[in-house]
């Protein structure tokens, strides 16, 4: 059940969100400067020379943490770069969360998204329609194919007893392989070209942006997607029974609701989801106003960093919609620690990991920050749970 | 529990309080700031000049692809004295922010890596005409009508012939083997040439040596599997055992990293398996594993690259594709290193002929993924 405390502003969660970072960023730190030779050596003067050893900690901390913050937020170029790599981690995570409370997991929003990618840029490059329409078609199809996709599991699930998890994530290689193989066949390939990569999709269904930023149409339907998952799970029955199968499909099938059918809507609803989070790659435009091709690896992990962006989200659409841009922000800053401060691309993913750790582990903030400990213990009746999945 | 763990803290503590009481060498007077260790400002700083590289999804350090290309970019920043940057891409979706940054960060010349950059490189290339831009391994539609956009290409289907003459000759077993990382051109092109290699050995010498993991007639054959291929050493690995199981004692990996697993099965077969390693000299990259190294393909990417930048430093940059060839040295057949002694020397004399052959054009490859 959805917790109602009224609208007070939580100021404790917002404390031990804020904390995270901190205990994140400290964390990072150090692993910064053991892992940079040259500064952790300074290390070796910290007592006969502290300024040396202090002095080359500070610049590389700092250094990395300005990128880091000027490559997500430091402006509107920065701030609409975190916005487009948010937005398809959104859908997805909105797909993945959605799934969850239906007491599904769904591990396959990759594949979905994946085929969702395909259909989507297929359209894209191959049909040639007025302008408007012709995004409208690519972005139905996109949507269709990935919740098509993710019905195939949930139709084994709810007439076979397949177990979602295993038949997503089979699905999700089926899904790869078939990507793969479609960039060989004369549909997809790029004519002239030997290599797996397909044409660039036409402009009429390249997603519209603000010119001189990555803010596009994406974002904003990756928020109004947010809105109505909400107003699906919380103003309607089809959404209250989606709830209830996952609260207790037993107690659901009793009062009389039909589990299978319910387990298919909702697998059809994920899957349309992260299908639209594969669209979004597919068509959302690059820094230079096209869509990058249908390539192999264009789809990237975001449908596994959905689960997690889910999971940290507690399944909810605004809870989603922030971890998604927490996500954005920590790849677009990502991308400025590596080229800006020279920060190596294997130490940005583990800041993020950290990050995305301790915000994920409100317990281990309250217990590792001496005067919050004191306040839990005074709250421990009221502690509301905070497992991912529930719901 | 809490004083089971003070222990050890303090412990180490101690250590550490210890370990920082050294003298810091005497530094010369004025000590300069400590250099900020971001890669940024790798040289001196004598020159203005910055030259930087946006890797694709296989990293600096994958020993192979685009360490070599690297390997070019610092070779120049040391030959010149110039500035460098240079930034990984993890998903394809990074590309065009990455080459965005490069540009951003004031880069005179820029090289990419990987033909998956390559809409990136051109839409960048057409954006900015006063910055130069090399691709590694491709060569993009429409880059003759851009003057500062240079493609560096290499026609390894030739040493790889080589390769393949060699390895039919070493082979004892009469069976030699290959596998790829994905079935990309860039790959194959390896593949195509050591088969054909092998079928003109046959054809010379009469023997009968089977290639196993790849046919080149219906250009299928074995790739490692997985979702990201070209890391995944245990799939290599795995893909090399089933190739030595079905008799192979030769092994071509044309899978970056990956193939480090075909070294590995090598290693432990104790001189039965061999391997000819590809795009660098295996033993300088991967030198551990020198003595299973027949010899290696380079594919002399640091060259390309470096000569690149160097032209675009001199202002002589121009927008001709860069093909290597074994003509040009741009790639060829590594030394054998510890297979010195080994390979026979009328082997050594016929591979010689051969690359004469090719060069001048009596020996034709048959291979779709050639560059044109």
């Amino acid at each position: 059940m959805a917790e109602r405390r009224g609208w007070a502003v939580p100021w404790r969660d917002v404390l031990i969100t804020l904390l995270a970072f901190v205990l994140a960023f400290v964390v990072g730190a150090v692993l910064m400067v053991v892992s940079d030779a040259e500064v952790s050596s300074q290390f070796a003067y910290l007592f006969t020379a502290p300024s040396l050893a202090l002095g080359a900690s500070w610049d590389k901390v700092s250094s990395a943490y300005a990128a880091l913050f000027a490559g997500s937020l430091g402006g509107i170029g920065p701030i609409t770069e975190t916005t487009a790599q948010a937005a398809p981690l959104i859908c997805a995570g909105l797909g993945v969360g959605l799934a969850f409370r239906a007491g599904l997991f769904n591990i396959g929003a990759q594949g979905q998204a994946v085929v969702g990618a395909m259909v989507a840029a297929w359209i894209g490059f191959s049909w040639h329609l007025p302008p408007g329409l012709h995004l409208l078609v690519a972005l139905a199809g996109g949507v269709l194919a990935g919740a098509l996709w993710a019905g195939i599991a949930g139709v084994l699930k709810a007439r076979a007893g397949a177990h979602e998890v295993i038949v997503t994530i089979m699905l999700n290689y089926v899904a790869t392989g078939l990507l793969a193989f479609a960039l060989t066949t004369t549909a997809f390939q790029r004519p002239g070209r030997t290599d797996p990569i397909s044409p660039v999709v036409d402009w009429n269904a390249t997603m519209p942006r603000l010119e001189g930023t990555r803010l596009h149409l994406g974002f904003l339907i990756a928020l109004l997607a947010a809105a109505a998952v909400w107003f699906l799970m919380e103003r309607t029955t089809s959404g209250f029974r989606v709830k209830a199968v996952g609260l207790n499909p037993d107690a659901s099938r009793t009062a009389g609701m039909s589990v299978p059918s319910t387990t298919v809507l909702a697998m059809l609803l994920a899957g349309g989801l992260a299908g639209l989070a594969g669209v979004q790659a597919a068509l959302g435009p690059t820094v230079a106003g096209t869509p990058t091709p249908l390539s192999a690896g264009l789809v990237g992990s975001i449908g596994f960093d959905a689960i997690t962006v889910a999971l940290l989200g507690r399944s909810r659409p605004v809870g989603t919609v922030l971890a998604g841009l927490l996500f954005g922000a920590l790849h677009a800053g990502g991308l400025a620690m590596q080229s800006q401060a020279g920060t190596s691309a294997e130490l940005t993913t583990v800041l993020q990991a950290l990050i995305v750790l301790f915000v994920a582990a409100p317990a281990l903030v309250t217990t590792v920050v001496p005067f919050l400990r004191a306040r839990r213990a005074s709250l421990t009746g009221t502690t509301p749970t905070t497992g991912g999945l529930s719901s | 529990m809490k004083k089971l763990l003070a222990v050890p803290a303090l412990a180490a503590a101690t250590l550490l309080t210890l370990s920082a009481c050294a003298e810091p060498p005497a530094p010369p007077t004025g000590t300069p700031a400590p250099q900020p260790s971001g890669s940024t400002s790798a040289s001196a700083g004598a020159s203005d000049f910055k030259a930087c590289m946006v890797s694709d999804s296989g990293g600096f350090d994958d020993k192979s692809f685009n360490q070599t290309s690297y390997k070019g970019l610092t070779d120049a920043a040391a030959a010149l004295g110039i500035q460098t940057n240079e930034v990984q891409s993890s998903t394809t979706a990074d590309f065009a922010p990455n080459v965005q940054a490069m540009v951003d960060d004031g880069c005179n010349v820029i090289v990419t890596v990987g033909f998956l950059l390559d809409d990136a490189t051109t839409a960048a290339a057409q954006e900015n005409p006063d910055i130069d831009f090399a691709i590694v391994d491709s060569n993009p539609e429409g880059s003759a009508d851009l003057e500062n956009l240079k493609p560096l290409i290499f026609n390894t289907a030739e040493s790889s012939f080589m390769a393949g003459y060699l390895a039919a000759g070493m082979t004892q077993t009469g069976t030699v083997g290959t596998f790829g990382g994905v079935q990309i051109p860039t790959v194959t092109i390896f593949m195509d040439g050591y088969a054909q290699g092998v079928a003109y050995h046959n054809e010379q010498k009469g023997t009968d040596v089977k290639v196993i993991g790849w046919n080149a007639e219906t250009q299928d054959g074995q790739f490692v599997p997985g979702d990201d291929p070209f890391q995944n050493v245990a799939g290599g690995k795995q893909t090399a055992e089933t190739l030595v199981s079905q008799g192979a004692d030769i092994i071509l990996p044309v899978a970056g990293p990956a193939g480090e697993g075909a070294l590995q099965v090598a290693q432990s077969s104790g001189g039965k398996v061999n391997a000819i390693w590809v795009d660098t000299d295996g033993c300088v990259s991967a030198e551990q594993y020198c003595e299973n190294i027949i010899s290696s393909v380079y594919k002399g990417m640091d060259v390309a690259v470096s000569d690149a930048i160097t032209a675009s430093f001199n202002d002589e940059f121009d927008n001709e594709p860069y093909v290597g060839t074994l003509e040009n040295q741009g790639t060829g057949l590594a030394p054998f290193n510890q297979f010195e002694d080994k390979v026979p020397a009328e082997l050594k004399t016929e591979l010689e002929q051969i690359r004469a052959d090719i060069t001048s054009g009596a020996i034709e490859i048959e291979s779709a993924a050639q560059p044109k």
